[in-house]
């Protein structure tokens, strides 16, 4: 029954660099996949970003990283994810980010995360079918 | 009234069951019903937030809101944006005028789509304002833009409705649409420090002195959000109409309720509908055979209907 309400993805944009085009593109592509998009602007904190997804109780949080900041905000947002018992939100993220420390954070638990050029419909499509088993792992 | 534990955790102020109930009353899933029937049903003021977009309406709330964080107050919003009739997607985009307010346990944001909603305001709305109410937030505002039906439901949902217009955004005095005005309570003319806007103010006067005086006359107050000016001489009709010196509001809620059974009625009698295919088949070939007529076969059904 859930499984037909609109899947909502937070978007946000970390760090101090100051445009979010690309973050407004993947907001946009999300809501024409059939999302309900949050869009949340620029220069968002890892605190921020929790609870304005703890607020908004949505299924996914995106954030767009450029300026190099990775390996703080991406971890810092899981362990807050922890720390408020939201450890279900399914967390992804896009920017230019070394193999390295992609791997790295995927072990930390960061679902996935999306180099520059990947197509949209990659990205929307990894949702869909990630909240799918999160919601069917919920009312199993 | 019912008990559920939520109810009480909701009531100290827990924002994860609070976000969650949320969830449920937009979804209309599961247990709300319970929920909504155990939870302490205030008399928060319900501020509705309406116009054309981007009047400033985000911003106005915004600035709003850290007036009444100033007075201790703890403040409520549901956002709500349309959502696409071809995808059902939905771009959520007022958090970003109000982001001075993240973090703050004071202030509670929600994003909602209107998910096809007849009207613009899908029935969630008024649950989700409830749910707000209960969790001590007053006033709880309601953002809606301002298309199509939206801003008359708007009313509904409302004990107060505020109209935002803005210089040279379309809201030209004489094209307004018919009812616009007669619904608002209180019609503000928001980017007050762009030209036109006194002279925007001044026709709305003129076309209130033409109206019938049936209901109280909306004041108009002229605003700059980004520059929080006008924002405490709102806020203080705001809280002139919350201490309900006519009894304006009081009939406003008994009015909302009794728009809210009608329309838990209506959901009811269409879920009765719903599962009555086969029965409903068999009423139309005997209609269509003409041994019968639609009238006599309604009145058979309504007799079986519980
Ligand atoms: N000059 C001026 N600009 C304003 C004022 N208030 C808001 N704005 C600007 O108007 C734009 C739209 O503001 P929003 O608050 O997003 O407007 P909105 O009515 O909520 O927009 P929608 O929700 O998209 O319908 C922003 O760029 C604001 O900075 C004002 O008083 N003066
Ligand atoms: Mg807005």
């Amino acid at each position: 029954m859930s499984a037909a309400h609109p899947i909502r993805v937070l978007v946000a944009k970390a760090g101090l660099d100051g445009h979010d085009r690309g973050a407004k593109v993947v907001a946009a592509a999300f809501r024409d996949a059939g999302f309900e998009v949050v869009y949340t602007g620029l220069r968002q904190s890892p605190e921020m970003i929790v609870d304005a997804a703890i607020q908004e109780d949505v299924d996914v949080i995106g954030i767009s990283i450029h300026s190099g900041a990775h390996m703080t905000i991406f971890p810092r947002v899981l362990e807050l994810l922890r720390e408020t018992d939201a450890g279900h939100i399914v967390l992804c993220g896009g920017g230019i980010i070394p193999p390295k420390d992609a791997e790295a954070l995927k072990a930390m638990g960061v679902g996935a995360l999306f180099g520059p050029g990947t197509p949209l419909s990659e990205l929307s499509g990894w949702i869909r079918d990630e909240v799918g088993r999160v919601r069917a792992g919920h009312s199993a | 009234m019912g008990s559920d534990p939520r109810a009480r955790q909701i009531a100290k102020g827990d924002r994860r069951v609070l976000a969650r109930a949320l969830t449920q009353a937009e979804n209309g899933s599961g247990d709300i019903d319970l929920l909504l029937a155990a939870i302490e049903h205030g008399t928060a003021h319900r501020v509705g937030i309406t116009g054309a977009p981007g009047v400033g309406k985000s911003t106005l709330v915004s600035a709003l809101t850290r007036a009444w964080r100033a007075q201790d107050r703890k403040v409520g919003i549901l956002a709500v944006d349309p959502s696409s009739p071809f995808t059902g997607g939905a771009l959520l985009g007022d958090r970003v005028r109000m982001v001075e307010h993240t973090g703050d346990e004071g202030v509670f944001i929600r994003s909602l789509a209107t998910r096809g909603a007849l009207g613009g305001l899908a029935p969630g709305v008024y649950d989700a304002a409830d749910l707000l109410d209960a969790g001590g937030f007053d006033p709880v505002v309601i953002e809606t833009v301002g298309v199509g039906q939206a801003e008359l439901e708007i009313c509904r949902a409302a004990d107060t409705t505020v109209l935002v217009l803005a210089p040279g955004a379309g809201d030209e005095v004489q094209g307004m649409k018919a009812g616009l005005l007669e619904a608002a309570d209180v019609l503000v003319v928001n980017q007050a420090d762009r030209d036109g806007a006194q002279a925007l103010a001044t026709a709305l006067e003129a076309a209130l002195d033409l109206r019938q005086a049936d209901r109280p006359r909306p004041p108009v107050l002229l605003t700059t959000a980004t520059a929080a000016k006008g924002i405490d001489a709102l806020c203080d009709v705001l809280d002139e109409r919350a201490r309900d010196a006519d009894g304006a509001l009081a009939d406003r809620r008994v009015e909302r309720a009794a728009a809210r059974v009608r329309a838990a009625l209506y959901r009811r009698l269409d879920h009765y509908v719903e599962g009555r295919g086969a029965e409903l088949a068999a009423a139309a070939a005997r209609i269509a055979a003409g041994e019968s007529t639609a009238a006599v076969e309604a009145e058979l059904l309504m007799d079986d209907y519980e």
